[in-house]
């Protein structure tokens, strides 16, 4: 075979799959901004006849998916903020500071990432109920704060940055708290937007333990709202297709501006340690 | 203790203190719970509860509906994540490859589906495979298949919802297989033109043997992942039709938090763990021993 018709053949296949991939998302779109119905006529409609933002209008006003997306919003950036902070002091200890029993727990950590999740929900939300956070965004928000998967990529970073660095600033009489602060956390700012990333991402598409916890609409995140409100109205595609814009474009955004440092993270999650 | 033991504690304090409180107590929690009649008088005053030792578990194994959502949730997992991991590595192979132009752009369509939220893509896909008019029929239908009922129909409900999970997982896998092709000299691909392997025998003899580990961890990942199921069938069949699409994290969640059961539920659970771990167990053993 030679190589122009190669180089086809593999191109050909590359754009069916890029087509396949993106087709479920594209339609998501289009039939977003149709009237109620037009995605349902036959023959079928790819693209709007006369594009309209109805969908949209109804989810905020009559729907009040606004308060979704601020929800959304608000759990997913506290999560982002106080699991980069913790987890990166905790990985920071685990990586530079010399203690007894560091590799012990640091492993015991590490048999955590094969515990799926949902065995200790129950008790969870139980724990949630003693604390009068069922129904708070706290509730949603505190058990994300820190997590191992953020420990273990903040420690396999740090483990490259250079001992005489720390012992330099501890020469001459700064802190720990200081070095930490000063010296760690700006040299380690990449991985810290790789954690921030997946941090926000995971938890703006988490919908388990928000469907758990939250049991309000007020307090509803989108995936939470989405999923009630698809229940409601099976027949308004349009509509749904709408909410789900809403609910994805906002990540995906996110994940074009952040691949860089998305990948970075997935990356290193799958170095074993 | 030094000053930097002691500065080691504080710095560990708040995450180990959030990780134990918030994960590790409410799993050994959970087996504990298992063993309790704790349901819906429980939660009204503490003092129902009792002890009944492994009668969640007995209950259990007598069951229908919970051997059908384990052998949803494990034909799930291992239908599913092979193919996908296939799939990963086909798309990992076609924008790895030396011809490809536009690297970046395939590689990061092929990954937008794995950022995408669950349930918003989950309602995407049930549209698409609605039996009148939904886009999958009506492409089928032009070349002459007849309607079929993609998430009614016992025989497909699974079937389709693995084609979902397939869409929006393979990327992830795709991103980690390139990462692992990238770690391949050339001098070991040179090595084996010079001893006359033709591509296929190159790609068996020397691509595979070295992807070996990223098998192994994407592999664990998936397994992992898909034996979580719930999401996909809450939004789209709520387990049905008939149970077929009934997994074990939607069983534990309908018994624990929409019927209270949570003795019941944590059993299931538990049983999960067990499942979860054996996975994970069996791959470490098969790739070690191969």
């Amino acid at each position: 075979m030679n190589r122009t018709l190669k180089s086809f053949l593999l191109h050909a296949a590359l754009i069916v799959g890029a087509a396949l991939t993106l087709f479920p998302l594209f339609w998501m779109l289009s039939a977003s901004f149709m009237a109620n119905g037009e995605a349902t006529q036959f023959p079928p409609h790819l693209i709007p006849h006369a594009a309209t933002l109805d969908q949209y209008r109804q989810l905020f006003t009559r729907l009040n998916l606004g308060r979704a997306f601020f929800s959304s919003a608000f759990v997913a950036s506290m999560v982002t903020i106080f699991s980069v902070l913790f987890n990166s002091m905790a990985g920071y200890a685990f990586a530079k500071l010399r203690f007894g029993g560091r590799d012990r727990i640091f492993g015991l950590l590490l048999a955590a990432l094969v515990i799926p999740p949902q065995v200790g929900m129950l008790p969870l939300f139980l724990l949630m109920k003693q604390l009068h956070l069922v129904n708070s965004y706290w509730g949603a928000i505190i058990p994300s704060l820190a997590t191992v998967f953020g420990v273990f990529l903040i420690r396999q970073f740090m483990l490259d940055v250079p001992q005489e660095l720390l012992e330099a600033a501890r020469l001459d009489g700064a802190s720990e708290l200081r070095i930490y602060w000063s010296v760690v956390l700006p040299l380690a700012r990449p991985i810290l937007a790789t954690l921030a990333t997946f941090m926000f991402m995971s938890t703006w598409n988490d919908f388990m333990w928000p469907l758990i916890i939250l049991s309000d609409q007020s307090h509803y995140t989108l995936p939470v709202a989405l999923a009630n409100l698809s229940g409601e109205h099976v027949q308004d595609l349009e509509l749904m297709m709408a909410g789900s814009v809403v609910t994805v474009l906002p990540v995906l955004m996110l994940f074009v501006f952040l691949q860089r440092y998305y990948i970075a993270g997935l990356m290193a999650g799958s170095v074993k340690g | 203790m030094s000053a930097e033991a002691r500065a080691a504690m504080l710095f560990l304090a708040p995450a180990l203190l959030l990780i134990f409180l918030f994960f590790f107590a409410p799993v050994v929690a959970g087996f504990a719970l298992s063993l309790t009649d704790f349901d819906l008088y429980s939660i009204g005053d503490i003092h129902n509860l009792r002890f009944v030792g492994l009668h969640n578990y007995r209950e259990l194994t007598g069951s229908s509906i919970f051997w059908q959502a384990f052998f949803n949730t494990l034909l799930f997992a291992a239908a599913g994540g092979p193919l996908t991991v296939l799939g990963s590595l086909v798309s990992a192979l076609l924008v790895n490859a030396k011809l490809t132009r536009w690297k970046a752009m395939f590689r990061t369509i092929y990954f937008a589906p794995v950022v995408t939220t669950l349930v918003a893509v989950s309602i995407v896909f049930k549209y698409l495979y609605h039996p009148r008019f939904g886009v999958i029929n009506r492409a089928l239908s032009v070349v002459g298949v007849p309607a079929i009922d993609w998430l009614g129909d016992p025989h497909w409900a699974l079937f389709s919802i693995i084609i979902l999970a397939i869409w929006r997982q393979f990327g992830y896998s795709m991103i980690i297989f390139i990462a692992g092709l990238q770690t391949i000299s050339d001098e070991l691909y040179e090595a084996a033109r010079i001893d006359g392997a033709g591509p296929w025998r190159q790609f068996r003899h020397v691509t595979l043997p070295m992807l070996a580990p990223t098998f192994l961890f994407v592999g664990i990942v998936t397994a992992i992942g898909y034996l979580q199921l719930f999401a996909e069938p809450y939004v789209m069949t709520q387990g049905g039709p008939l149970n077929h699409t009934l997994s074990a994290v939607m069983l534990m969640y309908q018994q624990g938090f929409k019927f209270w059961r949570m003795g019941y539920a944590a059993a299931v659970a538990f049983v999960l763990f067990l499942v979860v771990g054996s996975a994970t167990l069996v791959q470490l053993r098969f790739q070690r021993s191969r």
